[in-house]
């Protein structure tokens, strides 16, 4: 079976499994990233024509929320806040460390398909700013060099 | 006997440490053969202090923070399980300062209990407000609520009792509860403390809603940048049905209430409650016009309540202490406790639950203990990133909804956030007009287009381009965002923008008072 072909039989069994629930589109589109990394374009027909929605509704609800994405992710997802009460701790130059240690801007993967990088709007972790979460981990008062701390235990894991 | 050690699993100070500093106390006592019992229980709220852990000893919990990996041998050898002293000992943790001057009602058992045990819960006052609610008649419970003077917390401060009765009174074959936990005000984070740290005061409070307006299903839309919560409602509401305090037969009482976590997607505007109803039916969370009320016509076309978690959270005490024991907090018509939260360029930031009235001034440095860099504070923007920032000359201004909006600020949702004197507010007022173009949902045209033709307005003002031309233009803008949006994004937008440009006119270029005005 090829990749896509296994994405798509993924696809379907989790839309099978979540289709009776009420506004089940978030619960689908957050198994299949879960599950796939990203909801990729094959899949948005296989939606809209299990839940009889037309292919425009699906694209338009993916794209509509920041935290949906149509390509796969690198290795490990940072979520930068960029919120007032980090900007109020230095945010602003670890967005700048953190942009050219890794050498790609918001939205982007690294080369070596490591680390994407994506900007979040408050973590709550505002008491311990600035913050940031990677793989859904949390991490509070984050200094440039704890950042490369962080990020080289990761590479080292690999 | 163990000795019982509490290490919290908020995650806040889990981002500290939390985890490893629990990992190393368990290898460490099981190495020197001491018996512990290790609680991950909510967190105090103290977070300069996080990870603050603590021991269980005859005179009362004693608190050592903060604590790090590090330290744990040196603290075993200071006999730390006993009480024993060491350079991070801080005291019994029901007498620290930071502790003992706060009136917690949504927060008393906050810190204390292991979130997800309903025995500890039931032990420490849980479920007595449902017991109470399951005796009395729907429009008693809500006349509780109502006397209480409840207002929304989310920010809007609509009283509690009478959306309610709207709800109560409509008649409809199925109705909703729905809590907005979708917490997204920068800033905030009291939500986040009670679903992690207390989730069964929210299911509570979400049950006796359900049975009062006829509800039997309730949501939680919870957004998904707060994983931790997600696992502790979800292991909570496990509990809770398994105990009968959900289900089919609540409590034998032959009432049914049904709840379920609904995970948003990073979208800010979701917490807009139109605009969640939208995304928890599985739509682009598109703003709704306005009436119908939710009310009247919420979720699936349905009479929904839809409350803030701490609104929800409060609740239960209300029903178990009486509406009146909780009025008698607060002043003028802001009654009760709001959960602030001190967040920013703060020494002692943290959570701190208080009757309405105190200053904004005690709050930041009795409280907060001043700036953590140690320079003057200039600015602080109260109520998320759609507040007004207020200068130093408003710092004596009271915490309570009318004393705020009289000098045009919100007190939103209880955030507070301090920036030093190394802030540019012309840059902040841009982060607020560029934020609103990145969340807006595009329904509406001020808005939608307003935000993103202000941020390249702040842009020719910080660059000094035709100061007397953009600076009323900005406020023209401003103008047609606060009273054309759909929303609060739009409409509030210009709460930051315009104070910054008010308080702060040098940051903006402006030398002459006469071009401010």
């Amino acid at each position: 079976m090829t990749n896509s072909c296994r994405s798509d039989a993924i696809i379907q069994e989790i839309i099978t499994a979540l289709k009776h629930k009420p506004g089940a589109l978030l619960p689908i589109l957050h198994a299949i990233q879960n599950a796939l990394g990203y909801i990729p374009a094959t899949g948005v027909p296989i939606i809209a024509n299990m839940l009889n929605l037309s292919r425009a509704e699906i694209h338009g609800v993916i794209s509509f929320y920041h935290y949906f994405r149509d390509t796969p992710p690198g290795k490990h997802t940072i979520h930068l806040c960029r919120a007032e009460s980090c900007q109020a701790m230095g945010g602003k130059l670890l967005e700048n460390h953190v942009k050219t240690k890794l050498g790609i801007d918001f939205h982007e993967t690294t080369a070596d398909d490591q680390f994407s990088l994506e900007p979040v709007y408050c973590l709550g972790n505002c008491a311990c700013s600035p913050a940031m979460q990677i793989d859904g981990e949390i991490y509070g008062r984050v200094s440039a060099a704890s950042f490369d701390a962080s990020i080289n235990e990761l590479e080292s894991l690999a | 006997m163990s000795i019982r050690i509490y290490v919290p699993c908020d995650s806040s100070a889990i981002s500290l440490g939390a985890n490893r500093v629990a990992k190393a106390i368990t290898l460490e006592a099981q190495r020197r053969g001491i018996a512990i019992d290790l609680v991950r229980n909510g967190s105090r709220g103290l977070f300069w202090l996080e990870p603050l852990i603590e021991i269980e000893t005859p005179a009362g919990r004693i608190a050592y923070g903060p604590v790090q990996v590090s330290n744990v041998s040196a603290l075993f050898d200071a006999d730390f399980h006993h009480g024993g002293a060491h350079k991070l000992a801080l005291g019994l943790t029901e007498e620290l300062h930071y502790l003992k001057r706060q009136q917690r009602l949504t927060f008393a058992r906050a810190g204390k209990t292991d979130p997800v045990n309903l025995d500890d819960y039931i032990k420490h006052d849980g479920y007595r407000g449902l017991q109470n609610a399951l005796k009395l008649a729907p429009q008693d419970i809500v006349k509780a609520v109502t006397d209480s003077g409840l207002r929304g917390r989310g920010g809007a401060a609509f009283p509690t009792g009478i959306k309610w009765n709207t709800v109560l009174n409509t008649p409809a074959e199925q109705k909703y509860i729905l809590c907005n936990a979708d917490e997204g005000d920068s800033g905030t984070f009291s939500d986040r403390m009670v679903m992690e740290g207390d989730p069964f005061v929210l299911i509570e409070g979400m049950t006796i809603a359900g049975l009062t307006v006829g509800a039997n299903q309730g949501y939680i839309y919870l957004r998904v940048e707060y994983p931790h919560a997600h696992k502790a409602l979800n292991t909570a509401i496990d509990k809770a049905y398994a105990a009968g305090y959900l289900g089919n037969n609540i409590l034998s009482s032959g009432k049914t209430f049904h709840l379920e976590v609904r995970l948003g997607a990073g979208a800010y505007i979701c917490g807009e409650e139109t605009s969640l109803m939208e995304s928890l039916e599985g739509k682009r969370g598109l703003v709704r016009f306005k009436p119908p009320l939710p009310a009247v016509k919420g979720l699936f076309g349905q009479p929904t309540v839809v409350n803030n978690v701490i609104s929800l959270a409060s609740v239960p005490i209300i029903l178990d202490k009486g509406g009146d024991y909780y009025r008698d907090f607060g002043m003028g018509r802001s009654r009760g406790t709001l959960p602030l939260q001190l967040a920013g360029n703060l020494k002692h930031t943290g959570l701190v639950e208080l009757a309405f009235g105190t200053t904004l001034r005690e709050l930041l440095y009795d409280f907060g203990g001043g700036s953590a860099s140690g320079r003057p504070i200039k600015a602080v923007q109260v109520g998320g990133p759609l507040g007004a920032y207020l200068p130093e000359s408003q710092f004596d201004t009271p915490l309570d909804y009318e004393a705020f909006a009289a000098i045009w600020a919100v007190l939103g949702h209880g955030g507070v956030v301090a920036f030093d004197d190394t802030v540019d507010m012309a840059e902040m007022a841009r982060y607020s007009m560029a934020f609103c173009a990145i969340e807006s949902c595009g329904k509406c045209t001020p808005c939608r287009i307003g935000s993103t033709r202000g941020t390249e307005v702040i842009d020719d003002i910080i660059k000094g381009r035709e100061l007397n031309k953009n600076i009323p233009l900005l406020r023209d803008l401003c103008n047609t965002l606060l009273n054309g949006s759909l929303c609060a994004l739009g409409g509030m937008t210009p709460y930051p923008v315009l104070s910054a440009l008010n308080h702060f006119p040098e940051d903006f270029g402006i030398t002459d008072e006469a071009d401010a005005a």
